[in-house]
């Protein structure tokens, strides 16, 4: 059977890994490139690589980055960050990305996602989706963009579920809610995404410890995001993977 | 020792960097080409795919490639057809009714079916059937919505399981064709490649 993926994710601004809590106060994290192999060392599944750098010129060196990574990497890499249109897909595939992540574009045109997907394939597109809870509703949750800035009238669930049928390969779930909290991944939103699409789905967003990664897997989840938790030292991808082994999760040892 | 040379088959698709590197860090000199009696003649080749099997047929035929690619097959020099391509070496698809492939391996490509969340992506474990020199039961990383159900009479090869059992590789002497990609399955994968690629020396000295 298909296993459970762990994938530790970089944000890199200009060239170097930077960390901070919903990308303010950011603190260098180190080289991309070396930083992806040894998490690959350690037993990540895959390796995503956020490109957060702020202008249009540092979005022309990403590329070569990405170049630098992928020649360090003999495990999958998606790049996001960015991408608005096919063309800047083609650009980060070309340089040695395996699939490509789009986000605020495809929220302003969900026909990006088809143009991306006849394109390069299904199995090269990621949509992020970034939802944060709907005030006083429960279990409502809405698509905020432009990273968190901006929160649109878009459904999170019925979002996805477009995305998926636009011929997305994959949802990359982030709780805008979550995110740099630690206080563990929203298993409530989990859930309803994974039980709206027949993709597979990537929660992202507020772990601190393996017991989360955990929690997100029972709850419906293909594969998990964290950046902290590796980044800081304080769990190595191989400790997590065995005790999500011991718990009776299918991880690759 | 001589570095061996690798000929990708260029088929249009924007992403060979992972392939090519994955070649480069095994020592291997890397070209990609359509020319056809390149892609015919050279010690090794590697039918790549990513992308729709109608689209990809069409680029093969444009170029007389799908020829020479069925023409190593017959002759039995080293070809290593990876995820699309392994597919495209069979004699249709699902996903474009209606286009005849290279049909070197007999069978029809079809669609993973629900509840499995389509596409297959990520790690699943490759067990060789009985004849398998080059494949290893390892994890191995896949990212498809289609496969081949069974492996064909007079072909080796490998299977895994995603909601039932499919051709995860085929394998006859030198002709390996990979559901998955070996060249984004770390270890397990590089040495799978590596061991292909120790063929193109064998093949290159046999006709002396």
């Amino acid at each position: 059977m298909l296993m459970r993926r762990i994938i530790p994710c970089l944000d890199v601004r200009d060239g170097r890994v930077v960390k901070g809590v919903r990308f303010q106060g950011l603190r260098d994290a180190g080289d991309p490139a070396e930083l992806a192999a040894r998490y690959e060392a350690e037993g990540a599944d895959e390796i995503t690589l956020l490109d957060i750098s702020a202008t249009p010129e540092a979005r022309e060196t990403a590329a070569a980055t990405v170049a630098k990574v992928r020649r360090a990497l003999s495990i999958p890499l998606t790049v996001g960050g960015g991408v608005r249109s096919a063309e800047d897909a083609a650009r980060l595939l070309g340089a040695g990305a395996d699939k490509v992540g789009i986000n605020t574009a495809a929220v302003l045109r969900p026909d990006l996602i088809r143009e991306c997907a006849d394109r390069f394939g299904s199995q090269c597109i990621v949509v992020a989706v970034d939802a944060a809870g709907v005030p006083g509703e429960g279990a409502r949750w809405q698509v905020v963009t432009r990273s968190g800035a901006q929160r649109t009238p878009l459904d999170a669930v019925e979002w996805a579920g477009r995305a998926a049928s636009l011929g997305t390969g994959e949802v990359l779930l982030t709780s805008w809610d979550r995110d740099g909290t630690r206080s563990g991944y929203d298993l409530e939103l989990t859930r309803a995404i994974a039980a709206a699409v027949g993709v597979p789905v990537i929660a992202s967003g507020g772990a601190a410890g393996p017991e989360h990664l955990l929690g997100a897997f029972r709850a419906g989840a293909d594969a998990v995001l964290a950046a902290s938790i590796f980044h800081d030292g304080e769990f190595t991808v191989r400790a997590v993977k065995q005790f999500l082994l011991e718990r009776g999760v299918e991880v690759r040892p | 020792m001589n570095r061996p040379e690798v000929v990708i088959v260029d088929t249009g698709s924007a992403n060979l960097a992972s392939v090519a590197a994955a070649l480069d860090r095994l020592d291997a000199r890397v070209h990609v080409s359509n020319d056809a009696s390149r892609i015919r003649d050279a010690p090794l080749v590697v039918l790549p795919g990513v992308g729709a099997f109608g689209p990809a047929m069409d680029r093969l035929r444009a170029g007389g490639l799908d020829a020479a690619v069925r023409n190593r097959v017959q002759r039995g020099h080293p070809l290593l057809a990876i995820c699309l391509g392994m597919q495209l070496l069979c004699e249709g698809s699902e996903e474009c009714k209606g286009v005849i492939g290279l049909s070197v391996a007999p069978g029809l490509v079809r669609r993973f079916q629900p509840p499995a969340r389509v596409p297959q992506m990520g790690w699943n474990m490759v067990t060789p059937t009985p004849g398998a020199a080059l494949l290893q039961a390892a994890a191995m990383y896949f990212a498809n919505s289609y496969r081949l159900e069974c492996i064909p009479a007079g072909w080796a090869g490998a299977t895994s399981d995603f909601g039932g059992t499919f051709a995860s590789a085929l394998e006859r002497g030198p002709v390996l064709a990979c559901q998955f990609h070996p060249e984004l399955s770390g270890e397990h994968g590089l040495q799978l490649i590596g061991r292909w690629l120790a063929l193109g020396k064998d093949s290159e000295g046999g006709s002396c």
